[in-house]
C-alpha cells in the first residue's frame, strides 16, 4: 500500500516538472530502501533532476561529501522527496549524515 | 590465558530478558532471573539507563512512542534510582515539539537526568537545539560539543557525542577534539576512580556493515584502559549486548520505541515489526548498582511488560 503511495507520488512529480523548471533535461530517480540507496551509481545527462525518495520507516539524509557539500537535505522522513539538478558534468558523491556507511555516487556527463 | 576464557571474552554475549548479571575480575557472571532473592540490588549508588525514545515515531510497531517511553519512566520511577541516563535519540527528528513531548515526560518523574545525543537529535543547526535544551548546566568539554563530564559519589561519568560531523563511509566517531578533552578529562582522575562512560552508539564494533560502532572508539578506549572499573553504556541498536574486554565491561540498552533486529539478520536495521500485544516484552529500562569497595558492578535490565 504505502508502495503505491510512493508511486502516485513519484508520477505527480513528473507531471509537474515542466511547470517547475524549464529547461530541465530529464528526471531520474534513487530510491533509499533498507538503509540503501538505490542505485549506488547513477549516470545522468547534465541537466538532469535526481529525485531521491525515503521508502524506509526512519529518517534519511542526502549530503554531498564535498567539503563544504555541494548539496543537502534535511532529514527525509518515510515517503519524504529531496531533488537535486544536476547541470555540469562530474562525478557527485554523497552519504546519509545518519547512517555515514550508505554512500551513492551521481556520475552527470 | 586458557581457551575457555579467551572464548568468553572474545564473543558478545546474547541476554535475554530480566537476566541480572555482575561482573567480577572481569568475568562475567549470571546471578539469576528477576525477581529472585539473588536479583535484590544491593546498597549503593544506583541508577538507571533509558534509550532511544524516539518521540515522533509512529509506525509499525509502535504508535504510542510517548506512551512507551511514559512506561519506561514508570517502571524508573519504582525502582528509586539516583539518577537516570539518557543515551540518546531522545527524539525521532530533532522537532521542538518533539523534544517537548520527551523533556515533560522525563521532567515529570523528578528524577536527575543526564543525555548525550543520538544521531536523530542532532539533525538541525548541528546539535545546538539539542544542547541547549538537555544538557544545559553542563561543563561542554567544547562549546556545543555535546560531551561532558561530572563526578557523583566517587564514581566519574563521562558523556561522550559520537553522532556530530559524521564522515561518509563511516560509522559513528569522536573526532580529535573529543579525544583530546578526553585525555585530559580522565588526567585528573587515578586509576581506582570508577568510571561510567556513555555515549550512543556503541563505543565497539557490534556489525561495521550497518554502521554499528565508532571509528575512532580504540583511541578512546585506550585512555580508559588502565583505570580498574569502567562501564561503558550505549544505545543505539535496540537491544541488549553485554561484552567484557579486560577491565572494561560494555552494555547496550533496549530501546522504549521499538526493538531493531540483532545484527546481520535482515537486510536492514529498520524497525523489527512485532506482534503489537508483544511489544512491550522487547522495550525496557536498565538499572545499574555500582557498591563502593567492590569491583562489580549489576546491572538488571527489565522489560516493560512481559
Ligand atoms: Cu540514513
Amino acid at each position: 500500500m504505502s508502495g503505491l503511495l510512493s508511486r502516485r507520488r513519484a508520477a505527480l512529480l513528473l507531471a509537474v516538472l515542466p511547470a517547475v523548471r524549464a529547461g530541465a533535461a530529464g528526471v531520474a530517480s534513487v530510491t533509499i530502501d533498507n538503509f540503501t540507496f538505490t542505485p549506488a551509481v547513477l549516470t545522468v545527462a547534465p541537466g538532469t533532476r535526481v529525485v531521491w525518495i525515503n521508502r524506509d520507516d526512519i529518517p534519511h539524509t542526502v549530503v554531498s561529501d564535498a567539503r563544504p557539500p555541494a548539496f543537502r537535505s534535511h532529514a527525509l522522513d518515510t515517503d519524504d522527496t529531496f531533488e537535486v539538478v544536476f547541470d555540469r558534468p562530474g562525478r557527485w558523491g554523497y552519504f546519509c549524515a545518519l547512517h555515514a556507511h550508505m554512500q551513492g555516487t551521481i556520475l552527470v556527463r | 590465558m586458557n581457551d575457555g576464557r579467551r572464548q568468553l571474552l572474545s564473543c558478545m554475549a546474547w541476554v535475554g530478558t530480566g537476566l541480572l548479571w555482575t561482573v567480577s575480575g572481569g568475568v562475567p557472571r549470571t546471578l539469576g532471573l528477576l525477581g529472585t532473592a539473588a536479583a535484590m540490588p544491593a546498597p549503593g549508588l544506583t541508577f538507571a539507563q533509558i534509550s532511544d525514545s524516539h518521540i515522533g515515531f509512529a509506525r509499525d510497531p509502535n504508535t504510542d512512542t510517548p506512551g512507551t517511553l511514559k512506561a519506561a519512566l514508570d517502571l524508573v520511577v519504582a525502582q528509586h534510582p539516583a539518577m537516570m541516563l539518557h543515551t540518546g535519540d531522545v527524539s525521532h527528528l530533532s522537532r521542538p515539539e518533539q523534544f517537548d513531548i520527551a523533556e515533560q515526560l522525563i521532567g515529570a518523574t523528578g528524577i536527575e537526568t543526564h543525555y548525550i545525543p543520538g544521531e536523530h537529535d542532532w539533525l538541525e543547526d548541528d546539535g545546538r537545539p539539542f544542547v541547549a535544551r538537555f544538557q544545559k548546566g553542563t561543563k561542554q568539554g567544547a562549546p556545543d560539543g555535546g560531551f561532558y563530564s561530572f563526578d557523583r559519589e566517587g564514581v566519574h561519568f563521562v558523556g561522550l557525542n559520537n553522532v556530530a560531523d559524521l564522515k561518509p563511509g563511516g560509522m559513528g566517531a569522536l573526532g580529535a577534539r573529543q579525544l583530546a578533552w578526553l585525555k585530559t578529562d580522565l588526567a585528573g582522575h587515578g586509576d581506582s576512580t570508577p568510571l561510567v562512560v556513555f555515549a550512543h552508539i556503541p563505543l565497539w564494533v557490534v556489525y561495521k556493515e550497518w554502521g554499528w560502532g565508532t571509528d575512532d572508539s580504540a583511541q578512546a578506549l585506550a585512555l580508559l584502559r588502565r583505570f580498574g572499573s569502567v562501564t561503558v553504556l550505549n544505545g543505539h541498536i535496540h537491544q541488549i549486548l553485554q561484552k567484557v574486554e579486560g577491565n572494561v565491561a560494555f552494555h547496550t540498552a533496549r530501546s522504549t520505541a521499538f526493538p531493531q533486529p540483532a545484527p546481520g539478520t535482515a537486510p536492514g536495521p529498520g524497525p523489527l515489526k512485532v506482534e503489537p500485544g508483544r511489544l512491550r516484552e522487547v522495550l525496557g529500562v536498565a538499572s545499574l548498582t555500582f557498591t563502593r569497595g567492590q569491583s562489580h558492578l549489576a546491572v538488571v535490565d527489565t522489560p516493560l511488560g512481559a
